[in-house]
């Protein structure tokens, strides 16, 4: 899909700039985003060719070892957008907003989640970390505020107590997590991206994203593996 | 390294602080010391063509740059998070009321100002908190604001001036024509803001 690297106009420009400091944004949102940056810098616009406005943006960024990647939320499967580094090999992103044992903190929390079966880590298990950090002990309560931090920041999202990675972080540190993980780090089956949530099969064990297992098994009443075909025990979603 | 110090000053300009070329110099660009000026000259380039950033000297003596935003300005609601956007708003009223006193006011003549406005340093606010920290400190670090303090007063009394990023990044011709809508006039009422805001424009 070869596109002519063609010229950023402001329009692009004030996409990317909302794009970086959202840190996240929702697929909707960036259609809406790329309607209003048209209008407003006057520049052509195609309610379809959001894509290609993308691509524009990337080649430009592509020198910069940046790109705007399209993930998909593992609660909902829908599109979201961040602009991540790839020249990246740990994360630094996070490096300039958090101190050492923060990051230290987090780290030791992404081995949690990435560990579990269910990409879950509860509150409980990430505060007992906070008193075995090398870098200096931090107390519960400061971890507690720490916890909050990350959830604001969209690197960790909350669900009943237990803290998973959040898309953005899912998005921007794909890459790092299957290779610093590699042989722990699951990939779902049927769209082959990194999956921290996900659902097992019991037989064999090979993972897929709950948005995945939703469309693949759609109209089926006996869903069956699809590389072992044994009856899928999860309730599908 | 050009795209090497494009991140680098991307992510310290997010915190909006002041980049110091020894850091520029110490983090990114190590030993190609030479090529310095030819570097940080590229990094601008790519800067302004790829994100519509200007990177601007504020200091020259001390050598401290900043990030601006030069992309036209525009009512959008997408600029910003709310809770910047609301800082911004609070900025935008303090900086209207500096330029239109003249540029410099006295702190107990902003504080009185802010006070109207139900804005008090010692009570925190709802929504900006400390408000005293945010205006004196935050505003000041990141350069909207100047406070100095006037000579041979006691107790010690402060001025407050636009700083060298709002100088930049606001437009005093939209701060007039603001503050002219507001108060249903025209922007010529006032002459010599009038004066300013055009030669500045």
């Amino acid at each position: 899909n070869t596109v002519m690297a063609a010229q950023m106009t402001n329009a692009h420009r004030r996409f990317l700039q909302v794009l970086m400091s959202n840190g996240i944004t929702e697929g909707s949102e960036a259609r809406k985003l790329h309607q209003y940056c048209c209008e407003t810098d006057k520049v052509y616009y195609a309610h379809d060719k959001l894509d290609d406005f993308i691509s524009t943006i990337n080649s430009h960024l592509q020198p910069l070892f940046m790109q705007i990647r399209k993930g998909i939320s593992e609660d909902n499967g829908r599109a979201h957008y961040a602009v991540v580094n790839l020249a990246e090999t740990e994360v630094t992103k996070m490096a300039s907003d958090y101190t050492e044992t923060e990051l230290e903190l987090f780290r030791k929390t992404m081995d949690l989640i990435i560990l579990s079966e269910n990409g879950f880590a509860s509150s409980t298990d990430i505060l007992n970390l906070a008193d075995q950090l090398k870098t200096k002990k931090m107390r519960k309560k400061e971890a507690e505020q720490v916890l909050k931090a990350f959830v604001e920041d969209k690197w960790l999202s909350e669900k009943n107590g237990e803290y998973t990675l959040h898309t953005r972080c899912i998005i921007e540190m794909e890459q790092y997590i299957l290779s610093n993980y590699q042989d722990v780090a699951r990939k779902c089956n049927i769209c082959h991206s990194l999956a921290i949530q996900s659902q097992v099969c019991e037989s064999c064990g090979i993972g897929m994203h709950l948005p995945c297992v939703r469309k693949y098994f759609r109209g089926q009443t006996e869903p069956r593996c699809p590389k072992c075909n044994e009856f899928w025990s999860c309730d599908t979603p | 390294q050009v795209s090497e110090l494009v991140q680098f000053l991307l992510v310290k300009d997010q915190k909006k602080i002041p980049i110091k070329r020894a850091d520029m110099l110490k983090n990114v660009i190590g030993e190609y010391r030479d090529a310095y000026s030819e570097i940080v000259n590229k990094a601008g380039m790519t800067l302004q063509e790829v994100f519509g950033l200007q990177l601007v000297e504020i200091d020259t003596k001390r050598h401290l740059y900043i990030l601006i935003n030069n992309l036209p300005c525009t009512e959008g609601k997408y600029l910003c998070r709310d809770e910047e956007k609301e800082k911004m708003g609070l900025l935008l009223v303090i900086l209207s009321f500096i330029f239109m006193k003249g540029n410099s006011v006295k702190d107990s003549a902003l504080w009185e100002f802010l006070h109207l406005l139900h804005v008090d340093p010692g009570k925190p606010h709802q929504v900006f908190g400390d408000v005293r920290k945010l205006v004196t400190e935050e505003f000041v670090r990141q350069k909207y604001l100047e406070i100095t303090a006037i000579p041979l007063t006691d107790p010690p009394e402060f001025k407050y001036q636009w700083g060298p990023r709002a100088e930049k990044e606001i437009s005093k011709k939209d701060v007039l024509n603001s503050v002219a809508k507001i108060q249903g006039k025209d922007p010529t009422f006032w002459a010599s803001q009038y004066r300013e805001a055009e030669a500045a424009h």
